[in-house]
């Protein structure tokens, strides 16, 4: 067995046959053309045809993959429109006599350089749809069309390059997967491929052609493929992509209905996320919003504290692509196990007791000044919720909301506007379980976070493992405290939902209905068989106090 | 002439769709549309010398109009590009 790495483009696995193919290339001279008018005429009349081919794309992208992605051809057709690029292939046929293919190869070529060479990563990967243009220009001019893509059995396509015109006609029907030597991850074929559900490695140079005919899996996940793999791998990864295809089912099944029980009883749920790259999931598993966006990991992935700006432009991006769903951030939880090289937090005997949450925002206004800014800012441009990490008492939540007002006025006096915000509160310490109501009474919702009220209820560090034979994750006095915090908020009309790990908890999720939490936010993975078990149960209208220790005695 | 200007907020810069939507909207202008980041500077109306120009997130672009109507394309674009990136 073989094993070669490649980049990634989509979770997911491909087993089967490879199938090498190989582009023709026509061979273009630079004869020079004896009617300069002939050619242009020629010219003309395969840009209007490769237009007219980016238009009908652009149609078939939109049923397979979305508006979004399907804009990729209507600018391939604004490139055949491009006056300097049209124009400089018309002057090379005019004053240098060149044939109308032989200007297109020179100029495609010469533009796709320029834009190769841009240090940005993502438009340096745009090349490839000029590219993409000028091979339409060439097949119309010398007739020699591109290698099917099409063979009876199903296969994982092995190529130099795949174009996007070329990705979005691939027939899903019978290709498993695509391996290229060339691409990125950040092309429009990427894009393409990710939005068609084909799992798929770029920059993968070591491929061979002579493994045409040969046996492969394709490992998504790792960016890996297998070539000639044993048995038991295959044993292995055959079961990976059957939990694949049944997540799919389930997203099939259930995407789009509520998380009701079959007597009507429902409850939100909605995703626990880290940044950006988590959005996808966000959306993929049809999560009713965000309810916990981590913001500290903004801090821990950045060499220095993030600026204003960059944190603007982040939350923006996350509110304008999840709107009108709510995003609920959380304010920097930095502290105790999440400290930053790049601050200082003094020595500490105890850092979980320590300076941690909003004791270290309001000990440092400045730095918390920073985010509370980015988040009024960023409200302008969808649904924000703020909530603010280990609160014990009402006056520190008192103390963040003036913060925030402060913010507020400094801002619309720079003439910048800022949008709404709900104020919530996240209820993860015993002090804050046993003021509920007080704290209730100032803000729009809770969310409680059960592991860190976990740790804190019983005394017992969640990082020592020596501890586990004590650990209860459905401790009662845990259940005692998440009841009690509910029942506060419902008395204020507010609502409440649990951020921590026992919210996905599956054998806690009928109690949870039972004692009226109003959302779960959880790990976007779970959301869908969450909802496809409260959608199985039947509460027969129980809704009263159930003593958690009934159910849940060790 | 008219100037704006604008910091690009949208994590992948100015892209694919975002890119050909101004650019048909400076089309649909009589104007002239230019873009500058630094030095350098490009045609709206060009789609490849959009791309070209390689703006990034976080950047400061000025968009500068100039023709009959240079008011009127100042306001879209300055609509368009607070509503887009």
């Amino acid at each position: 067995m073989l094993t070669i790495n490649g980049n990634s483009i989509l979770d997911g696995i491909a087993i089967g046959t490879l199938r090498v193919v190989r582009q023709m290339q026509p061979s273009i001279s630079n004869t020079p053309a004896t009617d300069p008018e002939a050619e242009l005429a020629r010219f003309e009349q395969a840009r209007l045809r490769a237009i007219d081919q980016q238009n009908t794309l652009y149609e078939e992208a939109l049923l397979k993959a979305g508006a979004e992605i399907a804009a990729v051809f209507s600018i391939h057709a604004l490139m055949l429109e491009d006056e300097e690029f049209m124009g400089s292939i018309r002057t090379m046929i005019r004053t240098e006599h060149s044939t109308a293919e032989y200007a297109v190869l020179v100029s495609g070529s010469r533009h796709a350089a320029v834009i190769a060479g841009l240090d940005d990563p993502y438009l340096a990967a745009r090349s490839a749809d000029i590219e993409d243009v000028t091979q339409s220009l060439l097949e119309t001019l010398t007739g020699v069309l591109p290698a099917p893509l099409q063979f009876d059995q199903p296969f994982i396509l092995v190529a130099d390059d795949l174009a996007p015109s070329q990705t979005i006609r691939l027939d899903k029907k019978q290709l498993l997967g695509f391996v290229t030597r060339k691409g990125s991850a950040a092309s429009h074929t990427a894009i393409l491929a990710r939005s068609m559900n084909i799992p798929a490695l770029v920059q993968c140079q070591e491929v061979n052609d002579n493994w045409n005919g040969r046996q492969a899996i394709l490992d998504g996940y790792s960016g890996t493929l297998y070539l000639d793999p044993t048995p038991q791998m295959v044993k292995t990864f055959s079961e990976l992509r059957r939990k694949d295809e049944e997540h799919r089912a389930l997203l099939t099944r259930l995407r789009g209905l509520p998380n009701q029980t079959k007597d009507g009883c429902t409850i939100e749920i909605e995703a626990n996320i880290g940044g950006l790259e988590d959005l996808a999931q966000v959306e993929e598993n049809d999560a009713a919003g965000v309810g916990l966006f981590r913001s500290e990991f903004l801090y821990l992935n950045s060499p220095a504290a993030p600026t204003e700006d960059e944190q603007f432009a982040v939350y923006k991006q996350v509110l304008k692509r999840l709107a009108p769903k709510r995003v609920v951030v959380r304010t920097c939880d930095l502290g105790a196990d999440k400290m930053p090289d790049y601050m200082d937090f003094g020595e500490e005997i105890n850092p979980a007791l320590g300076l941690r949450g909003v004791r270290f925002c309001l000990t440092h206004p400045d730095f918390f000044k920073t985010q509370l800014r980015a988040l009024l800012r960023a409200a302008c441009y969808g649904n924000l919720a703020v909530m603010f990490p280990m609160l014990t008492r009402a006056e520190e939540l008192e103390a963040c909301k003036e913060l925030l007002e402060i913010c507020r006025a400094e801002l619309q006096r720079q003439g910048i506007p800022t949008g709404p915000v709900q104020v919530g509160a996240m209820i993860e310490t015993p002090a804050a379980v046993l003021n509920a109501s007080e704290i209730a009474a100032s803000c729009d919702f809770f969310s409680i976070g059960t592991n860190d009220l976990h740790q804190y209820l019983c005394a017992m560090d969640r990082q020592n493992q020596t501890l586990d034979s004590f650990s209860d994750p459905r401790h009662p006095a845990l259940l005692r405290a998440v009841e009690w915090t509910v029942q506060a908020a419902h008395r204020h009309g507010i609502k409440a939902a649990i951020c921590g790990e026992l919210a996905a908890d599956p054998t806690m999720t009928e109690w949870f209905l039972r004692i009226g939490v109003d959302a779960l936010s959880v790990n976007p993975v779970s959301v869908l068989p969450l909802r496809e078990q409260i959608r199985e149960m039947d509460l027969m209208g129980v809704f009263a106090f159930m003593p958690p220790e009934v159910r849940f005695t060790k | 002439m008219k100037e704006i200007q604008y910091t690009i907020t949208d994590l992948c810069g100015l892209h694919a769709r975002p890119a050909g939507e101004l650019v048909r909207l400076a089309q649909s202008h009589q104007s002239q549309v230019r873009m500058l980041r630094g030095e350098r500077s490009c045609d709206v109306k060009s789609v490849l010398s959009l791309m070209g120009l390689g703006v990034r997130q976080g950047e400061t672009v000025t968009v500068q109009t100039t023709g009959p109507d240079e008011a009127e394309a100042a306001d879209a674009i300055q609509a368009f590009l607070s509503a887009r990136v």
